[in-house]
């Protein structure tokens, strides 16, 4: 073991701030992260031994107990759910001889839950050893019950089990008319700099990825930093349940975002770029290399580029299983290896960003429409679309309806058309943006994508008349339980507390107080969390409760109060070990007069 | 003469803290004393809750007995107000929630230094201990908390006039802000 993590050390150059690589090849390897790697890795990397630790522990995808030597993880979002997932995931932990959470007895196998993965229009999903497994059904969990049992290598698993579509359903403005790589290039060298800013600013585009924050503006801070080193970042996290329109950009529009990455540099004055790929990506590493490396042959990347003097080139890096991470202070933090913990802002990543210096964030669909831009200019871009909103949005759609996958529609579009488009019916409502975003039903279809009206990062889920409300909105209030970084108490508490004050009121145990607490939770969850995570974990239940007040309503006894919980059963341990069952070792669920 | 304001108070899973910190109102005990009169409550040994306007709470809900005498404070109090740490959210006690019953009861039943005739208590005068430690309101509907380790004497204070004299309780920043 000494050998392999000294090597990879090396290999990193002993660099604290690529400590995520490193863990990420330890943990492939040993499917774990064994103490004394953590101790020989505290020395050569001269950090220490409790940072590291931190780090595998804050990440889903590192581990300090070994997990199986076939790690599966099934996708716990909504639209897996949908899709049959538990009655999947039971027929899995039959097959294979193991339970949710566990490892096998003799190593084998480890099966588990895990976030959203990207997968919601060809699910139910999973990974294993974090590639992705979409269009899990009961043959292909023979199929891959089978494998592993035979012990088979999954790089020798037939690799249909691993076909991931890009179902381009509608595309449009940016989606029908990929460039020719270098063109963008080409057109802002030969435009000028500063003047495919302004093209920049002429098109009004704004941020994809979800606070939809002007482009040039952006830009146009981090060129102004009195300093000569900058970064850009491409933030391909795509953590929100329900989005992966990202996904199929990296897959069949790498080149163009790349090269909206290298204009980018080109303004800003940037020589290193990161590509920060959600792990659950995994899939794409490989082929999103190989785009780099055909770039810097045809002259597009690294030294001096298409002979304009452009020195720039990008690092792709992993991560590691944590929705947080997609928050771009959060993602910059990760980028130097350590917690994915959001940082203070002001000051923002244009002026405090990747080890300090100024550093643009962008989405992967901001970089798309950046270098469309950048060849086509900002008149093109902002002759459609409403006021506020210029351009075309992608969306991802999934959940209930006909053709799931990807969508481009201009701003202003009404959510009818879009609904009308899938193949949408039977409509109980639509979650716009994610859980984040919000829950509206299908009173309010005329309402418009936009960012003045519905804005999103660009996750449509629908759901039909005969889905269960509640349970989404557990679903997703869990989802930021677990999600929650933990570094400020609002949200490390007070999301778990939403999921057990919502528990208590579904499981039944709600009485006439219970929602007006919920109510009072969500107001102290939302206004006092430190970053966007826990600003919006509790919009599920808000957007709920404003539109289904009587559904929650109905979830409630007609008594002043019930505990959450089961009362006697919470004596049982005490009962066993007393050896008693007197009626005085029992208690009622609520008082007897 | 005015009609007294009743109150009730009891400890839980607490360590009388809350209590002694009522106490270090000091001087203004007496002022307090011309508008209260105590119902159970340590300071009175009155075994059971009569009718009061307000109950006091320390200490979190631990056993079956907890649970009881909890539920005669709230059927019996106007107003039910859980005091302090220990009370809102478990407090110390509740740090016992990460470990096992079976283990802390050996821990100190069968294994603890000195004992003798090692066995898990099962008298049936004992109350059981229940999985976890609760706040109170987990347990029964509670109308106001009192924050601190213990809340200070002028909490209390502030509280009780708030009360007494038909306000809206609301602490200043002063009492709620602890570094
Ligand atoms: C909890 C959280 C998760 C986020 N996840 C993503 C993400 O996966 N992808 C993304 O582009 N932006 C995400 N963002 C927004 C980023 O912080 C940032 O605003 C964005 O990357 C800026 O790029 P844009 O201006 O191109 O949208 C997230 C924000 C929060 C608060
Ligand atoms: S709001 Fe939540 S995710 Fe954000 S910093 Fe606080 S604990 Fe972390
Ligand atoms: S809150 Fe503090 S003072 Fe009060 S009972 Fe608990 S430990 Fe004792």
């Amino acid at each position: 073991m000494q050998a392999f993590v000294k090597n990879i050390a090396e290999e990193n150059q002993y660099k604290a701030t690529h400590l995520l690589r490193i863990l990420h090849a330890i943990q492939a390897h040993y499917h774990y992260i064994p103490k004394p790697a953590i101790e020989q890795l505290a020395s050569l990397l001269n950090i220490a031994r409790t940072q590291i630790i931190g780090v595998i522990e804050f990440y889903s995808f590192f581990h300090l107990s070994p997990r199986g030597r076939y790690e599966l993880l099934i996708s716990d979002s909504i639209t897996d759910h949908l899709l049959g997932k538990h009655a999947l995931t039971d027929y899995l932990a039959i097959k294979l001889n193991v339970a949710v959470g566990e490892v096998r007895t003799d190593g084998l196998v480890s099966l588990d839950n895990t976030s959203c993965t990207g997968l919601c229009d060809q699910g139910p999903a999973g990974l294993v050893n974090g590639y992705a497994l979409p269009h899990l059904d009961h043959a292909r969990i023979d199929q891959i019950s089978e494998l592993i049992n035979q012990q088979t290598p999954v790089a020798l698993w037939p690799s249909q089990l691993f076909q991931v579509d890009d179902h381009i359903i509608k595309p449009g403005l940016l989606l029908n008319h990929p460039l020719t790589p270098g063109e963008a290039l080409q057109s802002t060298f030969k435009r000028g700099l500063v003047a495919t800013l302004a093209e920049l600013d002429t098109s009004a585009l704004r941020g994809r990825g979800g606070a939809g924050f002007k482009t040039a503006s952006k830009w146009q801070y981090c060129r102004d930093e009195p300093e000569n080193q900058r970064y850009v970042v491409c933030n391909a996290d795509e953590g929100e349940p329900g989005t992966f329109k990202d996904r199929v950009l990296l897959n069949s529009y790498a080149q163009q975002v790349i090269e909206g990455m290298t204009v980018c540099a080109a303004i800003i004055g940037a020589q290193q770029g990161f590509l920060y790929l959600r792990g659950e990506y995994l899939f794409l590493y490989d082929k999103l290399q190989q785009v780099l490396v055909e770039r810097r042959q045809q002259g597009l990347l690294g030294n001096n580029i298409l002979n304009s003097g452009l020195d720039f080139d990008i690092d792709i890096c992993l991560g590691a299983g944590a929705y947080i991470c997609g928050e771009e202070s959060a993602l910059i933090e990760s980028l130097e290896g350590k917690m994915g913990i959001p940082r203070n802002r002001p000051p923002y990543p244009v002026t405090q960003g990747y080890l300090g210096k100024p550093t643009v964030v962008n989405n992967v669909e901001t970089f798309l429409a950046a270098a469309a831009i950048a060849h086509l200019g900002g008149d093109w871009f902002a002759s459609i679309g409403t006021g506020q909103s210029k351009g075309t949005k992608i969306l991802s759609i999934s959940g209930d309806c006909a053709k799931p996958g990807i969508y481009e529609y201009a701003f202003g579009t009404p959510i009818e058309t879009i609904l009308n488009d899938c193949g949408a019916e039977e409509l109980l409502g639509v979650q716009i943006g994610g859980p984040s975003g919000l829950f509206i039903s299908d009173l309010e279809l005329q309402r418009k994508l936009a960012f003045e009206d519905l804005a999103t990062g660009g996750s449509f889920i629908i759901f039909n008349k005969h889905r269960n409300l509640l349970d989404i909105v557990n679903n997703f209030t869990r989802f930021f339980a677990h999600e929650s970084c933990g570094f400020c108490t609002p949200c490390r508490v007070g999301t778990s507390l939403l999921k057990n004050q919502l528990a208590k009121i579904i499981d039944g145990h709600g009485s006439a107080g219970d929602v007006v607490a919920l109510e009072e939770l969500c107001v102290l969850v939302k206004n006092y969390s430190h970053c966007g995570l826990g600003q919006t974990a509790a919009n599920p239940i808000i957007s709920t409760l404003a539109r289904f007040p009587e559904l929650y309503q109905s979830r409630l006894k007609n008594i002043s109060y019930e505990p959450g919980f089961d009362l006697d059963a919470s004596l049982e341990n005490a009962r066993q070990l007393a050896n008693r069952n007197d009626a005085a070792a029992h208690l009622t669920q609520v008082e007897q007069d | 003469m005015k009609t007294k304001i009743r109150i009730a108070t009891t400890s839980l899973g607490g360590c009388f803290g809350c209590h002694m910190s009522l106490l270090d109102l000091d001087e203004r005990l007496i002022p307090l004393a011309e508008l209260i009169e105590f119902d159970r409550s340590p300071l009175t040994d009155i075994e059971h809750c009569t009718n009061c306007d307000i109950g006091l709470i320390e200490g979190g809900v631990c056993n079956s007995e907890n649970v009881h005498v909890l539920r005669e404070f709230r059927k019996n109090c106007k107003i039910l107000v859980a005091v302090g740490a220990c009370a809102i959210t478990g407090g110390l006690p509740a740090m016992r929630n990460f470990i096992p019953l079976e283990e802390c009861l050996a821990e100190s039943y069968l294994r603890g230094i000195g004992v003798e005739n090692a066995q898990i208590p099962n008298d049936l005068e004992l109350p059981l201990l229940l999985d976890k430690v609760r706040p109170l309101h987990e347990v029964v509907k509670v109308d106001y908390f009192l924050p601190g380790c213990p809340p200070s004497a002028e909490v209390f204070w502030t509280f009780l006039n708030d009360l007494i004299a038909g306000r809206e309780p609301s602490l200043p920043y002063e009492c709620v802000h602890y570094d």
